[in-house]
């Protein structure tokens, strides 16, 4: 009851309400920091001489000042080669959950307000796509439509579109019996107008942690498929990547493997504490 | 004061939240006389609830804290017994009938078990005596004994709440703490429910506290009768004093926002404002700012008990020495 | 009966269950005059907010035919049938789910206008919400805030501002006060009332609540198991009820007067089950006064004059 007369944007209002969670704070802070450092990746360190080039004399160095994360078994620079990656990674991540979600959200979105038939087939559609193990049905893709990183974001995306579907879908069937649904039918709002106003705002707070969730797992997902030659083509940085390449030195030179999952580690770390944050901070019933 | 049932003396409860301490109840002093039935009228927020589960020490900590306080059950103070000690006088010597009979039992048990399980906790039965009692129970609150194989989703609303009634009494309490046993039902089943609890109550000489926000059931079940206002008993009184000598302003409103069945065209008068937030409780008298006769003391003065009878007592600085507020007392139209 | 703006003539709302057809409304009929209200009364499960809602086809009618203002709802499409809701508006019993918890009080109250575009100028909008808000008494400091910030008489103003935005002929008002404190609850019955007195408006006002029907209704139509068992005017229905469950009804609302000492009529078991209900008397299993003919045939409505209608073999 404290809201004085003064207009506020809804996303204004959104960040004064994620603002108060500390643990989401720092976990934007320390992604805003990567995304700089995705950007700014070739000021920090130029692709063609440090990030490919190999340079085998300098190969499996400790960390010291001048290679703060060591040198890889070509003699590459791991720190330079990780804010690189930073690049690849959160590009997959957020583009390939990005299609996940556009697509099996509205999939899900209009099984569960439809109901009857509608819901039937997309789910049906849903659960041979669930049926077949989301690797297995990643490597399908790649492989059917060629190695590339467009390729790859969409493999995975359309492996992980599913659970979307279904996360919606559920939120969907609980929020649209909900009188405010029917109040909004009856000053004439079209069944467009009611999904997209009413009902997928309502719905969403399971599917924002999910995707946060997803993102981490899509990093994973394209590392696994860089693994077995699928996904990114090597010289190109990618920490799944690195991590497999490296494996192989990791009992004498741990810090070849150490990096590369730190850095997988800490941004789905990071993305898990904002996805919280997010979903308390959507909800104006939390202040 | 050998007729005293229960009394609750002081008692004081706080709620921890983000915006600070609440008083959820602030002082409250009742007492209920053995085989009698007291009332606890008032609106969301007035602590009603609160001051039931106080009683039976079911407040829920973090985030409720009893800051003081004394209950006497019996003759005995209860506010410093084990969670051991409590569990054998709650269902036992106290019992509570709960609000939603939907939510109150556990799907996935029989109701036979259920009540047995009561029974199986305080009298010590074997299993099998205490089904059988189970079965007596229900027949007592007039469900077929053989039903106490199904479970709750086979009973309709009203039949829940019989069960939990069953459950209630399976242990004979002296008191029956009955939270808003009939809101959740319709009107004709409530007129089962409590021509039930009545008779019942009767039979076995059980106090009883019923929490209530209708006047209507409060003249057809109590004896006595307290009125919660922000955390706090504003009027205390018999039936009688409640209903015909009215004082407080805002008892006096609560029966004017009343629509009466024998004179509908009656314009109703509502008592102005909002219920107070719990959290910023008004200065002086809670009610001031909702009162129709509220003079600028009353914003600054807490009001004392003023007794009128033995029996009759009401918190309202209209009544008090050395103030200038006219109150039209029991001003009730009819 | 000329100045009827609203007849519904056998309407019929049946739900295909697994375990049979279920009778929601079974055949109910009735006129609303201009400018009056028809009290809906009954308890769960007998239809009331079910017809309340195909009225408006917010669920859609089985059969029958609802005329309003002259013209067939049933025959329109769906967009005539979005333009007509305009027109017939609806308050809804739970203040709390009936309001999106995500938009803002003035959001909620906009809504209505914006899809309708009866004002697409946005100052203009706002001048209109600060209007509705004012008339049914909402502060304009609340302009801003969430529903979840306000208790429930002020989120039900909310919903009847909602209502009255499109500026109807006909409001459905579904247990307006069932959920609200009884000092709230008399301040929003009163709002209703002077709305109606400076606006007109025709209610369909739906409750359980007998007291309250009878503060509000000029008519009274009680139901049970999905049929209309007997309709008079408020006094006549209260001074004179003829049917044996509108009698345990009256009978059995608490009275808050010590002096009353109801002659209460308690009435056996509970509803039965509206899923393939046999053509006899709903009531029969109930009644008190049952007889042989009421387990052989339905009782027809029969009009004992003045309007007053009763479905009762008892009534000659």
């Amino acid at each position: 009851m404290e809201s004085t007369y003064k207009k506020k944007s809804q996303i204004a209002d959104v960040w004064s309400r994620f603002k108060r969670n500390k643990m989401a704070l720092a976990g934007l802070i320390v992604l805003v920091v990567m995304i700089i450092l995705a950007i700014f990746a070739d000021v920090i360190a130029d692709f063609e001489t440090e990030v490919i080039r190999q340079n085998i004399p300098n190969r499996l160095q400790t960390p010291c000042a001048q290679h703060w994360f060591g040198t890889d078994e070509f003699g590459r620079d791991i720190f330079a080669r990780i804010v690189h990656g930073t690049r690849i990674s959160l590009q997959v991540g957020v583009i390939s959950v990005g299609i996940a979600l556009i697509v099996g959200g509205f999939l899900g979105a209009i099984a569960g307000f439809y109901g009857g038939a509608i819901d039937n087939v997309i789910m049906r559609i849903m659960d041979v796509f669930l049926a077949v193990p989301g690797m297995l049905l990643a490597i399908a893709i790649v492989a059917a439509l060629g190695s590339s990183m467009t390729n790859l974001m969409v493999a995975v995306g359309i492996s992980s579109m599913p659970s979307y579907a279904r996360i919606l879908r559920a939120s969907v069937l609980s929020v649209k019996d909900m009188e405010f649904v029917e109040a909004s039918r009856a000053i004439g709002a079209k069944n467009m107008t009611i999904i997209m106003s009413h009902i997928i705002p309502n719905s969403l707070a399971p599917v924002i942690v999910q995707s946060t969730l997803g993102v981490a797992g899509a990093i994973l997902a394209t590392a696994a498929l860089s693994f077995i030659g699928l996904g990114i083509q090597p010289p190109n940085p990618e920490w799944g990547a690195m991590l497999s390449s490296g494996r192989a030195f990791m009992r004498d030179h741990p810090h070849v493997v150490l990096f590369p999952g730190l850095s997988i580690m800490l941004t789905i770390l990071v993305l898990n504490m904002i996805g919280d944050g997010l979903r308390d901070a959507l909800d104006p019933r939390l202040k | 004061m050998d007729n005293i049932q229960v009394s609750v003396e002081n008692l004081v409860v706080e709620y921890k939240t983000e915006h600070g301490n609440v008083q959820a109840v602030n002082g409250v002093n009742i007492q209920v006389k053995k085989g009698k039935t007291l009332g606890i009228v008032g609106e969301t927020g007035a602590g009603k609830t609160t001051t039931a589960l106080a009683v039976l020490r079911l407040i829920p900590n973090p985030p409720g804290i009893v800051k003081s306080g004394k209950i006497i059950v019996d003759g005995e103070d209860i506010s410093g017994k084990s969670e051991f000690e409590m569990n054998k006088i709650r269902g036992g010597i106290v019992s509570m009938i709960f609000q939603d009979p939907m939510t109150s039992l556990n799907p996935v048990l029989t109701v036979g078990d259920q009540i047995a399980e009561s029974i199986g906790i305080h009298q010590g039965l074997s299993r099998k005596e205490a089904m059988k009692k189970a079965e007596e129970m229900l027949e007592m609150v007039g469900i077929p004994g053989y039903r106490s194989g199904e479970y709750p989703h086979q009973f309709s609303g009203g039949m829940k709440q019989r069960v939990g009634i069953a459950i209630a009494l399976s242990c004979n309490p002296q008191l029956l703490i009955a939270d808003e046993p009939t809101t959740a039902l319709d009107v004709t089943i409530q007129a089962q429910v409590l021509q039930l609890m009545k008779s019942l109550r009767d039979q076995y000489g059980t106090s009883m506290i019923m929490i209530t926000h209708d006047l209507g059931i409060v003249a057809e079940v109590c004896d006595d009768v307290a009125i919660m206002y922000g955390g706090r008993i504003i009027e205390q009184g018999t039936l009688e004093d409640i209903f015909k000598k009215t004082k407080h302003p805002y008892t006096e409103g609560l029966f004017n926002s009343l629509p009466n069945l024998a004179n509908r065209t009656e314009k109703l008068k509502p008592i102005r404002g909002l219920m107070p937030d719990p959290a910023r409780l008004p200065s002086g008298c809670v009610f001031h700012p909702r009162c129709l006769y509220a003079q600028e003391i009353c914003q600054s003065r807490v009001p004392q008990r003023t007794d009128f009878s033995d029996t009759h007592m009401v918190c309202c600085l209209a009544y008090e020495e050395g103030t200038n507020i006219e109150v039209k007392g029991g001003g009730r139209i009819v | 009966m000329s100045d009827a703006l609203l007849k519904v003539t056998n309407l019929k709302k049946y739900y295909k269950t697994k375990k049979g057809v279920l009778h929601a409304v079974d055949g109910v009929d009735f006129t609303i005059e201009k400018g009056k209200t028809l009290g809906v009364v009954g308890e769960s499960g007998c239809g009331k907010s079910t017809t309340g809602r195909a009225i408006l086809r917010l669920v859609e009618p089985t059969s029958g035919t609802i005329d309003f203002d002259g013209v067939n709802v049933m025959s329109l499409n769906a967009e005539a049938m979005r333009k007509m809701r305009t027109q017939m508006q609806i308050i809804f019993q739970d203040p709390f789910s009936s309001l999106n918890p995500r938009k803002t009080v003035s959001e909620i109250i906009a809504e209505p206008l914006k899809l309708n575009r009866i004002i697409t100028n946005r100052k203009e909008r706002e001048a209109k919400i600060h209007e509705l808000m004012s008339t049914v008494g909402l502060a304009d400091r609340l302009f801003n805030t969430y529903p979840h910030e306000l208790d429930g008489g002020r989120r039900q103003r909310i919903g009847i501002a909602r209502a009255l935005a499109l500026d109807p002929k006909f409001i459905v008002c579904d247990e307006p006060v069932s959920a609200l404190d009884v000092s709230i609850q008399a301040q929003i019955l009163n709002l209703l009332q002077e709305l109606q007195e400076t606006r007109g408006f025709t209610f369909m006002f739906i409750t359980h609540d007998l007291a309250v029907v009878n503060y509000f209704s000029d008519e009274i139509m009680v139901m049970y198991l999905g049929k209309v068992i007997e309709k008079a005017t408020s006094d006549e229905l209260f001074n004179n009820p003829l049917h044996p469950y509108t009698k345990a009804l009256l009978s059995a609302s608490p009275v808050p007067d010590i002096d009353h000492k109801p002659d209460r009529i308690t009435l056996r078991g509970e509803i039965s089950s509206p899923i393939e209900p046999k053509p006899v008397c709903r009531f029969a299993p109930r009644c008190n006064l049952c007889m042989d003919i009421c387990n052989q045939e339905m009782p027809e409505l029969k009009d004992v004059g003045d309007g007053h209608i009763v479905a009762c073999h008892l009534v000659e």
